[in-house]
């Protein structure tokens, strides 16, 4: 991995300064989930990454966009998992622009990402669990168009989305990743069905009963959507990966700070070699973490055929480092920890919601031993 | 970036026109490294020639001053020259201490004279260092040190012992921590280089678990050196140490690749095919933890000849290699089933997985223990009280 360019350094300095001040929880998260927004996110924020040019951040410049790539969506999504910001970067920015990128639905939906007025959102699960070749929704061909059967779950900012990216068959039989094809539904043509998750964000169930398509929402080729989902998974994996290192990265932070004022038995409780050791491992953990996620924005980026592998790796380790840092955070704040007013627990809340988001621990050290033939 | 494409071009003709067949096979062990010394081993004319074409070079030292023995290259060509080494497998030509611990230090505080002598050697593999560092009553408590140094004005008179002494039976010279005042702690310590030759000194080798004997007790009596072989100044050795100590724990920390330089170089479950879903799930999450090392690693790396690596990241990396090694070994013992517990059948050469598995238990000791790395983390890069 070479080092952050300047360009690179400069932009996850003004991420990391814009949601520092605007992105806390404090401002966005507690404040809307103690609000009841239906949306679980503040629009005037997402408005204000939309000025930064950063809905477009991986929209091609010739389409009005930044023309960066997946390193950069990381850094953004570190700094957003380090101040729990709910916005729908990740699904619209990263894995939704993705999805779309060099297909007639770019023109459509580019404009509206670039200011903030479209907000996309990935149906891919059907079950608890995540996996995406086993999609059984149907789409069969009616007229010029498609009628879609079937549910999705899991469906992360689907509730507000303007367009839900749904994978569906088309041919084939689950299991097949042939035979798949991705459809931009309109907002309201499904039935959607809005949950709040533990972490306080808004996803959605959706039900696809005869739900009528034309041909153009097709997105790319009829039969060949994995293609496109392929390109929205790597990216959305990544990016996942990338804030989970965010979220490990501001749990561990905040508990080392509590490590160093808390008292008990007349000393800093950070004097205690049981928590300095703890602490140590976990910051080793977190650079790995970190390292593993820039290596497989990076071979996304360079077009390697490695980047899968790189990704799924990013994603399982990501994961279990984020895991043990919110853990960890919560045992060593003590009984403060466990409340609700103290923001670690956020962190917990979060860290479980994002492990899940495109493929948990299990399915990506799984897919690792796959690819590696065993 | 021209440059750097034609020095890629050219590197890649000379290595492939002179890189013997044979050295571009994978080292099983050790064993196979080239040491170098006064009276080397090599196990094959082909080891022999690619050192001394290396040398010739300068690029078994390929970043060192060419004053000094070394090929006077770049960072980035440095980077180019080891990516086309890997490229056709080529071994390093010449694996030594000199290379790995004393050189570094000598560089940064060895003087002029000190730098034109020792270095040279060291590149052309023509001495063989170790290192005193251990003492029986100073592990982790290094500077705890009470091998003793009299000034006795025209030399330094050198009494007591050294343990855990890397290959000092085969060694001929040693950079060595010696006790030059009992005024303070860490400001009464030298560091020291001499001759094993020299009267006084003698080795004894320590038998491991393993059942190889790779280190050695090192024993001092009256052992006279001159005064001009001193390294940075008298009673400031502990700064020389401890940079030296970064590099060693570099060095080691590499292992947690297991040879493997990353993504698509292979992975433990591709080697070891596990018929046991609950051993595969094992193996897969450290083949997780594998190649997210490897990725630090690269970026470790580049951080640290770029300076934007943190004085003390090379002992989370120590901790970090050396546990994963550890637990590489015994995911080959689990799968290895009875096969990996031979001990001394051609079937299992000599019981090389059981003897490599006890062979990486120490690895987490030398070099400082995984507690004292902790310890480094937790008080520099943390700033945690008291630590």
């Amino acid at each position: 991995m070479p080092l952050l360019t300047d360009d690179q350094k400069m932009l996850k300095e003004t991420a990391a300064g814009f949601l520092a001040d605007e992105g806390g929880p404090a401002k966005q998260l507690r404040h809307w989930r103690d609000t009841g927004c239906t949306d679980g996110y503040g629009t005037e924020l997402w408005k204000k990454f939309a000025e930064l040019g950063l809905t477009g951040i991986c929209i091609p410049e010739d389409q009005g966009g930044l023309g960066l790539g997946s390193v950069e969506a990381a850094l953004v999504l570190e700094e957003i998992g380090r101040n729990l910001t709910p916005s729908p970067f990740l699904t619209t920015a990263v894995a939704g622009a993705r999805a779309i990128e060099g297909t007639a639905h770019a023109e459509r939906l580019y404009p509206g990402i670039l200011v903030g007025d479209c907000v996309l959102a990935l149906a891919v699960d059907e079950s608890r669990g995540h996996s995406p070749e086993k999609t059984g929704l149907s789409a069969e061909r009616r007229g010029n168009g498609f009628v879609l059967n079937g549910a999705k779950q899991f469906v992360v900012h689907g509730n507000s989305a303007d367009v839900i990216l749904t994978v569906a068959r088309t041919s084939g039989s689950p299991g097949d990743r042939d035979g798949l094809t991705l459809f931009a539904v309109p907002k309201g043509a499904a039935e959607v069905d809005s949950v709040t998750l533990a972490d306080s964000s808004k996803a959605a169930r959706i039900k696809f009963d005869n739900v009528e398509l034309d041909a153009d929402a097709v997105v790319s080729e009829v039969d060949n959507g994995w293609t496109p989902l392929a390109r929205a998974l790597n990216a959305g994996r990544a990016g996942a990966a990338a804030e989970l290192v965010g979220v490990a990265a501001g749990a561990s932070t905040m508990t080392v700070e509590y490590l160093k004022q808390r008292k008990q038995f007349g000393k800093l409780i950070g004097e205690f070699q049981a928590l300095q050791h703890r602490a140590a491992h976990l910051h080793g953990e977190i650079e790995i973490a970190r390292a593993a996620a820039l290596k497989a924005a990076e071979l996304i980026d360079s077009g390697d055929d490695r980047a899968e592998l790189a990704v799924a790796v990013a994603k399982a380790k990501a994961a279990d480092v984020a895991s043990l840092a919110v853990r960890e955070g919560v045992q060593m704040h003590g009984g403060i920890g466990m409340t609700d007013e103290h923001d670690i627990g956020l962190y917990l809340k979060r860290e479980a919601v994002l492990g899940e988001l495109f493929g948990d621990v299990y399915y990506h050290r799984n897919k690792v031993a796959e690819l590696s033939g065993y | 970036m021209a440059d750097l494409d034609i020095f890629r071009s050219e590197t890649r003709a000379w290595l492939e026109a002179n890189c013997p067949a044979e050295m571009r096979e994978p080292m099983r062990s050790e064993a196979d490294a080239c040491w170098g010394g006064r009276n080397p081993t090599f196990q094959s004319d082909a080891q022999r020639h690619w050192m001394e074409l290396m040398a010739e070079r300068g690029w078994t030292v390929p970043h060192w001053p060419k004053d000094y023995g070394g090929g006077g290259l770049s960072t980035a060509e440095t980077k180019v020259l080891k990516e086309e080494m890997a490229r056709i497998g080529a071994r390093s030509p010449l694996t030594s201490f000199g290379i790995s611990m004393l050189g570094p230090a000598l560089l940064k505080f060895g003087t002029e004279e000190q730098k034109k002598h020792f270095l040279p050697e060291i590149a052309r593999g023509e001495i063989r260092w170790c290192q005193g560092y251990s003492e029986p009553g100073a592990g982790s408590d290094l500077a705890g040190l009470a091998t003793k140094a009299e000034d006795k004005g025209d030399h330094w008179l050198i009494n007591g012992q050294k343990v855990w002494t890397s290959y000092a039976d085969k060694a001929d010279w040693i950079f060595c921590l010696v006790r030059t005042s009992t005024e303070s702690k860490h400001q009464g310590i030298s560091f020291v280089l001499f001759d094993m030759t020299t009267p006084g000194v003698s080795t004894k080798p320590i038998k491991l678990i393993s059942g190889y004997s790779p280190f050695c007790e090192t024993f001092f009596d009256d052992v006279k050196v001159p005064k001009d072989q001193v390294v940075g100044e008298v009673n400031r050795g502990w700064d020389v140490a401890k940079y030296l100590l970064g590099h060693e724990r570099e060095m080691i920390a590499g292992m947690g690749l297991g040879g493997m330089g990353g993504l698509g170089a292979g992975s433990l479950g591709a080697a070891l095919k596990p018929d046991n879903a609950l051993l595969r799930a094992d193996i897969a999450a450290f083949d997780v933890d594998a190649l997210a090392f490897a990725a630090m690693s690269e970026r470790f790396f580049e951080m640290f000849k770029a300076g934007e690596a943190h004085p003390a990241s090379p002992s989370m990396m120590k901790y970090a290699g050396t546990e994963l090694n550890k637990r590489r070994h015994e995911l080959v013992m689990a799968a290895g089933g009875s096969d990996a517990l031979e001990w001394d059948s051609e079937r299992s050469k000599n019981g090389k997985n059981a003897r490599d598995w006890l062979r990486t238990k120490g690895n987490s000791i030398e070099g400082g223990t995984s507690e004292i790395q902790l310890n480094i983390v937790a008080k520099h890069i943390l700033g945690l009280p008291g630590a």
